[in-house]
């Protein structure tokens, strides 16, 4: 990665502007794991995110999923199928980004880690 | 080389694109050319009457692989400033929801810069419009990501090096919701 020096020109209006509009309560985790309450390491939560096509058929914008250590973004998007299975429709056309970066659905995923779902763009 | 001047906005809901603005950015003494490019709402797509356009992003990630992609132009292009704004929420008929400024000494670096930047846009930063029609309305898919999105996540950042990986693969990935039109393939009737 190249390093970018944006120091002070860059701005935001608004974060997350029109991003989840239309909320939602938030979804608890689908999966409470009584091991992972006692040892504490064997279950990681991560935090899901939704656009467009994908939060039209889930409903939500975003939610929390807990699973196991060493899962990697792929399991992650298992289970988030199995909870939606509509998003099956549309599973292939999309890849993942595994905080704010593209990503393999091979990559493992950790504590606290933000998991996207991006549906086909279509910007500009 | 002096400092990078460079402005990236994703601009609320109902805030519209002011373009000179981002011109006057650009412009500097120094520099013999500026380029812009402004991305439209337009009235029609395949006979069906538009009424507007619905943009959202994933706002981080969006200025993230903004400022990648700018990165990646500097290092291509003698640039001197760089403007680009994209616009959430509806987009009525007419109006911008994309705008890129560009400057340079000289006008090639620029107009070149310029494309590499609204092309690479289109292909990775993630954002989305469903265009709304008197009667429907469907999410897009930009045929740039299509064709490219076999390079995503194969790589540390969303720009490099995928600029030339190629796939003619123009199908919609998503079914037949969006069809791109390709006119590089003409019939030719055999004549004897």
């Amino acid at each position: 990665m190249q390093p970018v020096i944006l120091p002070t020109d860059f701005t935001i209006t608004e974060p997350q502007v029109a991003v989840m509009d239309s909320v939602e309560g938030e979804i608890q985790p689908q999966e409470v794991s009584s091991a992972a309450t006692e040892s504490g390491s064997s279950s990681i939560e991560v935090k899901v995110l939704f656009f467009a096509r994908a939060r039209d058929i889930t409903g939500v914008g975003h939610m929390p999923l807990q699973v196991s250590a060493g899962s990697t973004a792929c399991d992650c998007l298992d289970k988030v199928v199995a909870k939606f299975p509509s998003l099956a429709e549309i599973r292939e056309c999309m890849v993942l980004a595994v905080n704010e970066e593209y990503a393999p659905g091979s990559i493992i995923v950790e504590q606290g880690d933000e998991l996207a779902l991006i549906p086909p763009i279509s910007g500009g | 080389m002096a400092e990078e001047k460079t402005l990236v906005e994703i601009l609320d809901e109902h805030t519209k694109v002011d373009v000179v603005k981002y011109i006057n950015y650009v412009t500097a003494p120094q520099c013999g050319a500026i380029a812009t490019f402004s991305g439209t709402t337009r009235d029609t797509f395949e006979g069906k009457t538009v009424v507007e356009l619905r943009y959202e992003a994933y706002v981080p990630m969006a200025i993230r692989c903004l400022k990648s992609i700018c990165a990646n132009a500097r290092s291509t292009w003698n640039l001197d400033a760089i403007a680009v704004a994209h616009r959430l929420g509806p987009v009525p008929v007419q109006e911008t929801s994309v705008f890129v400024a560009i400057s340079s000494v000289h006008r090639a670096d620029a107009l070149d810069a310029c494309k590499f930047i609204i092309d690479e846009l289109k292909a990775f930063v993630p954002i989305w419009k469903k265009e709304v029609y008197s009667n429907g309305e469907v999410w897009k898919e930009n045929s740039e990501f299509v064709e490219r999105r076999s390079a995503l996540g194969k790589h540390d950042q969303a720009t490099n090096g995928v600029a030339k990986s190629k796939s003619h693969d123009r199908k919609s990935c998503c079914g037949t919701k969006v069809k791109v039109v390709e006119g590089a393939h003409e019939v030719r009737n055999p004549e004897n």
